[in-house]
């Protein structure tokens, strides 16, 4: 899953832009992913300027990885 | 409905607009002029804020839009000077001038354009869905003031949200951004600093900004616009936040930072569809931008006057299908060019630094008269003769 750092965010939607699935919920000052759509493909992590954004896959999606 | 501050008059428009950056308040504009019913929703409490951009426009652009005017400009620009890898400075012979904006202002003023036109704004109005009816765009779903979730029924939608854009993506339009496309961007707003204040310095290379440059723009005479952007695919390595910090410690050392922002850049080709049943995308939303430069003000202004139009007489008309010439309309005025300039933008970013200094000493070679930009191509083009097929495929 990707874990957002806290307050680090500048809400710049630069992650938004990039994200296939369409799962990252951006408002003025406020930003969410949600998770069940998600498929963990860490583009969003990198395409932020400013690394809030991590990817730590998690024991399920490993397991459907494989 | 209940009126009061930051309320949508009606809960029927006949153009809903989304975003109230300049290709939405543009869009508003031409098509409140027209008649038309029209409603702009900025998610944002205020329009025109944060700045995310460094605020460069050519006149020549701007003046189909708007008189300049001394309290939104910064500076004007009449040089520009490249920086090579190893520091070899060029100095192309341009043509026109520019200004530096102060975008916040300037946004505000569009913004009240648009509303002299007739359009209504709302702000703090973060549309979180559409309605959709037989896989027709009949409006949208506004969450407003971080409270009340409301529903606006219009004819056209037009998607002006920017490169966070997920309007068209809720109609089935594909805007996804590919990662090696989107510029991910920092900038800082420098004072304390010496600056030529008639002159934009771009600094090229990997160390400086993979797969994209970094820029200074001047705002007066020791304050400018410090930012660049690097292609998504680089900050697998090392984010955009890292490369600009290294830059301004190196060269500004003493500056004092006004302000810092994140953004993000889609140096793309317009995407394929941005016209559906009911909605229409501009700007950033449509990747509007000049995948070269990465500006996106003029032409997403230029994308918005023609969506705006073209939406206008539509409703005049009473003939919804009339927006689909929009596609067109837009293909014809920039968006090939713009597909020219996205070729060319991959084959400039082949180049390594080694190459880079190569050109750069070439040119250095040639007095500022005939360094016109198209000299300017035609030495990096000599410099590596296998990119002369590439070239040719352009024009061809
Ligand atoms: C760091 C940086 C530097 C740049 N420098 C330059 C430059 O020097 N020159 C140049 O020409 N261009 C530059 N650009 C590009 C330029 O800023 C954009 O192309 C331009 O702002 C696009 O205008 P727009 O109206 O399409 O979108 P925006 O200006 O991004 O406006 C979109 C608006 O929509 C709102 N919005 C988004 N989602 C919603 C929603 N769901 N509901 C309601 N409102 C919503 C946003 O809050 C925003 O106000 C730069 C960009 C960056 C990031
Ligand atoms: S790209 Fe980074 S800074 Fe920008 S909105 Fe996404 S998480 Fe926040
Ligand atoms: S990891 Fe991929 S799917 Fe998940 S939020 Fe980021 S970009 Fe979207």
């Amino acid at each position: 899953m990707v874990i957002i750092k806290d307050g680090k965010c500048d809400f710049c939607g630069c992650c938004v832009g990039v994200c296939p699935e369409n799962c990252i919920e951006l408002y003025e000052a406020e930003i969410k992913i949600i998770d069940e759509i998600c498929t963990d493909c860490g583009k969003c992590v990198w395409a932020c300027p400013f690394e809030v954004l991590e990817l730590r896959i998690t024991k399920n999606k490993k397991d459907e990885l494989i | 409905m209940a009126f009061g501050k930051n309320f949508p008059k009606f809960d029927y428009y006949d153009i809903v607009v989304v975003g109230a950056g300049p290709a939405g308040t543009t869009a508003a504009r031409f098509a409140a002029m027209s008649g038309a019913r029209v409603l702009v929703l900025e998610k944002d409490r205020d329009v025109g804020y944060p700045v995310r951009c460094g605020e460069a426009v050519s006149h020549e652009g701007l003046v189909q839009f708007i008189e300049p005017n001394p309290k939104w400009i910064a500076s004007t620009v009449r040089y520009f000077k490249l920086v090579a890898p190893d520091g070899t400075v060029i100095k192309p012979n341009i043509e026109g001038f520019g200004y530096i904006l102060e975008r916040r202002i300037f946004d505000y003023e569009l913004a009240k354009l648009a509303t002299y036109c007739g359009a209504e704004i709302v702000t703090k109005a973060y549309v979180n869905g559409l309605i959709m009816n037989d896989g027709k765009v009949e409006g949208v779903k506004v969450l407003l003031n971080n409270s009340e979730q409301i529903e606006i029924r219009a004819k056209i939608v037009i998607g002006a949200d920017g490169v966070e854009s997920r309007v068209g993506r809720w109609a089935g339009l594909n805007t996804t951004c590919k990662l090696q496309d989107m510029e991910s961007a920092v900038q800082m707003t420098l004072t304390n600093i010496n600056v030529e204040p008639d002159t934009c310095y771009f600094y090229f290379g990997e160390k400086v900004a993979p797969g994209g440059y970094l820029w200074v723009f001047p705002k007066g005479e020791n304050t400018a616009n410090v930012g660049l952007g690097i292609a998504g695919i680089y900050g697998r390595q090392k984010h955009a936040l890292s490369y600009l910090e290294e830059f301004i410690e190196k060269n500004f050392p003493n500056a004092s930072i006004l302000t810092v922002i994140a953004g993000g850049v889609p140096c793309a080709k317009t995407a394929d569809k941005i016209v559906t049943h009911g909605l229409m995308l501009v700007g950033d939303a449509a990747h509007q931008v000049n995948p070269v430069s990465g500006g996106g003000i003029i032409s997403g202004m230029i994308g918005g006057k023609i969506a705006g139009q073209i939406a206008g007489e539509a409703i005049k008309k009473n003939d919804l299908n009339l927006i689909f010439n929009y596609e067109n309309e837009w293909r014809k005025t920039l968006g090939q060019r713009h597909e020219r300039y996205y070729k060319i933008k991959q084959f400039i970013y082949k180049f390594s630094d080694e190459k880079l200094n190569e050109i750069a000493r070439e040119l250095s070679k040639i007095p500022y008269e005939n360094l016109t930009l198209k000299n300017l191509f035609l030495t990096a083009v000599k410099a590596q003769p296998s990119l002369i097929v590439e070239v040719l495929k352009l024009f061809i």
